[in-house]
């Protein structure tokens, strides 16, 4: 076998999170775009323009999300399933609100009717903000722990409600997560558009960026005054065959920033998510906005990496049974299934990285609303 | 709690929304490549008329692509919120290639669509071409994966159970991927997709040449989809699933099931035409034979004997038997993985430990099974035979239908004489639902053929599902269907209109009903 099953663990968890980071920057980008849509678009010709400026690509983004949920369930299939069942609502929420998005773009523009077409604004925006909300508030879940359990044939018991996940701290991490996509949408909407409604889209990266590192921040500073953290207190075999239910878990206030305490390089990611906003909102108001939205995918990596520094080896922890918390290294697939799915993650993961970029490149360029008036039988 | 109502309303939420997500994905599948073929042709001749076909068909193409997508992702999610213990216990092998599918072809497909949508003014015709076919390949990659999947369900090959992690472990990856039943799915369904794709250019273009418009392009369009839906019905019914019936027990079963064939016949067996099944006598009421052809369908020989159903169920029978003391062992090896006596015992059925779990459905503890739970066990082992037997010879007739059908409109065309034939025409026009119908037909054939199992002979449905409530399951299986519903009747509406409207809608000013919009 190429690695040990240690590092294989380790790793998986970092691509989980690169894949989830890569969601949040491609979808996201297009979900924020989706959210403001039917504010910053006063008229018609105006939203077309703000929706052909992820037309060709929301698609192609849109995988990011499946393939994220495909690689959970080959990598942790004990998190796909206890995590998936047990948010049952909330996940079909996220995917009925998902439904909008595919008919939404391509079925708009088909038919020249105001209330068909406004209908569909609102799909977008539906498509766009509930996603984004709702696994903000999941996160938020996580740090407070999930109720389940399990049985000696590790049957997963869910014994929580849809209700219960929006405590106030969860709705705190919602509006984290909507503001930064919302954020990353105008600072995009910003690279793609001219004139008034650039100028739209900068003042909405100017308050949801703002919105966003207000909230990081009363959100970090909740989890260190009043969240209990989940520290594994048995001792560890990294390298064994995975079985949840071996360790014993206790709760321990200030535990979710351990890691920050033993790595103290670990504190750089929140400092990034600090800087890189200020930055992006100053570079996309100077014009250079391909700049800033790299610096804004980078504020993504630096909020998400903050939490998930916070939570490590913890993925999802068990409010009823902290024994049988999820955590990297006994929640995962076979030394031979990582292997094989880490092969297959970094042959194809440039060649998509390279047909995308070709993709925007091919696409690129300001969305007018000339050209909107010229296409119009086949833009969306 | 797990009662026989949540298993039930998980089954039936599965179906209905693979069943919906089955009306786009064969369209898709099959258009993809008719778009290629116009395309190129495009490219090769310089003639506009294969740009317009390109791009109206193409229309139509995204219009039924948008709810592909839509539905899929339902597909992705369920196994994690509907099939939970199913993917805790398979996840290490099946997750995979879902995974792969995303990374090899989904990203491929999704990326490639908005180039082919709107960078015909940005990319040279060789360019635009290219990713015309990056898109069909990346289409039919995605159904690869998703088949090598769903192969494994029926024929599981290349895993063993562990009981330290309680799952199943992929031990083989190239067993899984060279599959011999998810090979023969994959041909019997892309192929059931072209016909799909075939049939709806086929229908239309006849429409528009009984209206007597868009004679022209309507003619050029036929012709593609006659050539190309004859080959693909051919393909359907030859290298079709019949190849995969021979592999493992799985099929057998389906088999058996699919034929009525309760007692085991000396080779070759003969092939009942039509017959009345009787379930609980085990016997046909009434069949008309016909000698010797299932032998050789079946075994592609005159010499091997096919299984009846009451000799599938013997053999169950003894299995469930043996495994009653590997799922016993099991849960003594769960409290105490070092009792020795334990592992020997599970090591010794542990082949037949799915089997064994077959009797929880009637017991706690399986070691206190009653003959009369084995017996109910046993008879689950064989799907139920009257919906199986009907439900295929549906599906082989709709496929001979559009043999014909597809047979003359090639020859006709070969002629050039097909627009002068009013009566294949209409045959076109009305035989457009067909083709979805046999792929549903197909796809209850396949999966209710599986049944008691998720896994064939390793997972019975009844263990795979999450422990939801009976409301959220009522609560979710509405909000699918009236979610879809909806869905479909607006995307029949556009689909409708745009067909009806044809390439005028385009704008190009060449076509009858210009668009004005």
């Amino acid at each position: 076998m190429l690695l040990d099953y240690t590092t294989l663990k380790l790793i998986w968890w970092l691509l989980v999170g690169v894949l989830l980071v890569g969601f949040a920057i491609m979808d996201g980008h297009d979900m924020g775009v989706g959210t403001l849509l039917p504010f910053v678009g006063r008229d018609d010709v105006e939203r077309r323009v703000i929706i052909n400026t992820v037309g060709p690509h929301w698609d192609g983004n849109q995988v990011w999300f499946i393939t994220g949920g495909g690689a959970i369930f080959a990598a942790w299939p004990l998190v796909y399933a206890t995590a998936f069942s047990g948010f049952y609502w909330a996940m079909l929420a996220v995917l009925w609100a998902l439904f909008f998005r595919p008919v939404g773009f391509d079925y708009r523009s088909k038919i020249d009717n105001p209330t068909w077409r406004r209908t569909w604004d609102w799909g977008l925006f539906v498509g766009g903000a509930v996603p984004p909300l709702i696994f903000g508030v999941a996160f938020g879940n996580l740090f407070l722990g999930v109720p389940f359990s399990f049985d000696a044939q590790l049957v997963s018991t869910y014994s929580g409600s849809f209700w219960e996940l929006l405590s106030p701290f969860a709705l705190l991490c919602g509006v984290v997560s909507s503001a930064m996509i919302s954020f990353h949408g105008a600072i995009y909407l910003a690279h793609r558009t001219q004139g008034e409604l650039q100028w739209r889209a900068l003042r909405g990266a100017g308050f949801f960026g703002g919105l966003m590192l207000l909230a990081f921040a009363a959100a970090g500073v909740w989890l260190w005054m009043g969240i209990p953290g989940y520290v594994i207190q048995s001792a560890l075999d990294t390298a064994a065959q995975p079985n949840p239910l071996a360790k014993t878990v206790v709760r321990e206030a200030g535990a979710w920033f351990a890691n920050y305490r033993h790595y103290p390089l670990t504190l750089a990611l929140p400092a990034v998510a600090f800087v890189a906003v200020p930055a992006a909102q100053a570079l996309a108001r100077s014009g250079r906005t391909m700049a800033a939205f790299w610096a804004s995918a980078l504020a993504i990596v630096g909020v998400i990496g903050t939490a998930g520094a916070a939570l490590f080896p913890f993925i999802l922890p068990s409010s009823i049974d902290p024994n049988a918390s999820l955590t990297v290294w006994d929640s995962v697939s076979s030394q031979l299934t990582l292997t094989i799915m880490l092969v297959a993650t970094l042959l194809f993961m440039p060649i998509i990285i390279t047909y995308t970029a070709w993709a925007y490149r091919v696409m690129g360029g300001k969305v007018t609303a000339a050209y909107v008036r010229e296409n119009s039988h086949s833009a969306y | 709690m797990v009662t026989e109502q949540v298993v039930d309303l998980s089954r039936l939420q599965f179906a209905a929304t693979a069943l919906y997500h089955f009306l786009f994905v064969p369209l898709t599948i099959g258009m993809v490549w008719l778009l290629v073929i116009m395309e190129s042709v495009y490219v090769m001749t310089g003639k506009q008329l294969y740009k317009d076909m390109t791009r109206f068909w193409g229309k139509l193409f995204g219009i039924n692509f948008a709810l592909g997508v839509t539905t899929g992702i339902t597909m992705e999610f369920q196994f994690g919120t509907n099939w939970a213990y199913y993917s805790h216990y398979v996840g290490d092998i099946f997750g995979a290639p879902l995974a792969i599918e995303g990374l090899m072809a989904f990203f491929l497909e999704s990326t490639m669509i908005g180039l082919f949508f709107f960078a015909w003014d940005r990319l040279s015709r060789k360019q635009h071409l290219l990713v015309t076919i990056l898109m069909a390949v990346g289409t039919n990659l995605s159904a690869l994966w998703i088949l090598i999947a769903n192969g494994w369900m029926q024929n599981p090959v290349g895993a063993e159970f562990s009981y330290v992690t309680m799952r199943m472990e992929m031990t083989d990856f190239w067993a899984l991927l060279f599959n011999p039943d998810a090979q023969a799915k994959f041909v019997h369904t892309v192929s059931a997709g072209y016909v799909t794709g075939a049939m709806f250019v086929l229908s239309i273009s006849s429409w528009y040449l009984l209206k007597g418009r868009d004679v022209e392009f309507a003619k050029r369009s036929f012709g593609i989809a006659a050539a190309f839906g004859f080959a693909s019905v051919c393909s359907v019914i030859v290298l079709g699933d019949e190849s995969g019936y021979t592999v493992g027990e799985a099929q057998q079963t389906k088999l058996a099931a699919i034929e009525a064939m309760w007692e085991t016949e000396p080779a070759p067996a003969s092939f009942n035409l039509v017959a009345i099944p009787n379930e609980a006598e085990m016997k046909n009421d009434f069949a008309v034979e016909i000698p010797w052809v299932m032998g050789i369908i079946g075994t592609r020989s005159l010499s091997k004997q096919i299984p009846g159903i009451k000799e599938i169920k013997a053999k169950n029978r003894e299995r469930i038997v043996a495994g009653i003391g590997a799922v016993t062992a099991l849960e003594a090896l769960r409290r105490d993985p070092d009792d020795v006596h334990a592992r020997e015992a599970f090591e010794r059925h542990k082949a037949d430990l799915g089997f064994g779990l077959l009797l929880k459905k009637y017991t706690v503890d399986v070691s206190q099974a009653t003959p009369a739970m084995i017996d109910r066990a046993v008879n689950d082992t064989v799907p139920r035979v009257t919906p199986m037997f009907w439900s295929f010879r549906l599906m082989v007739a709709f496929g001979f239908g559009m043999l014909a059908l597809f047979s003359l409109a090639l020859w006709y065309s070969v002629k050039g004489t097909f627009a002068d034939k009013p009566w294949l025409l209409r045959w076109a026009v009305y035989f457009l639902p067909v083709p979805w119908l046999a792929c549903e037909v197909g796809w209850f054939v396949a999966e209710y053929g599986r049944q008691p199992w998720t896994i064939y002979g390793v997972l019975p449905t009844h263990l795979s599902v999450s422990t939801l409530s009976v409301e959220s399951l009522y609560g979710s299986l509405a909000g699918f269907v009236g979610f879809y519903t909806v869905l479909l009747v607006v995307e029949m509406y556009l689909m409708t209109r745009f067909a009806k409207q044809g390439p005028g809608s385009l704008g190009t000013g060449r076509y009858a009903n210009e668009a004005h919009a």
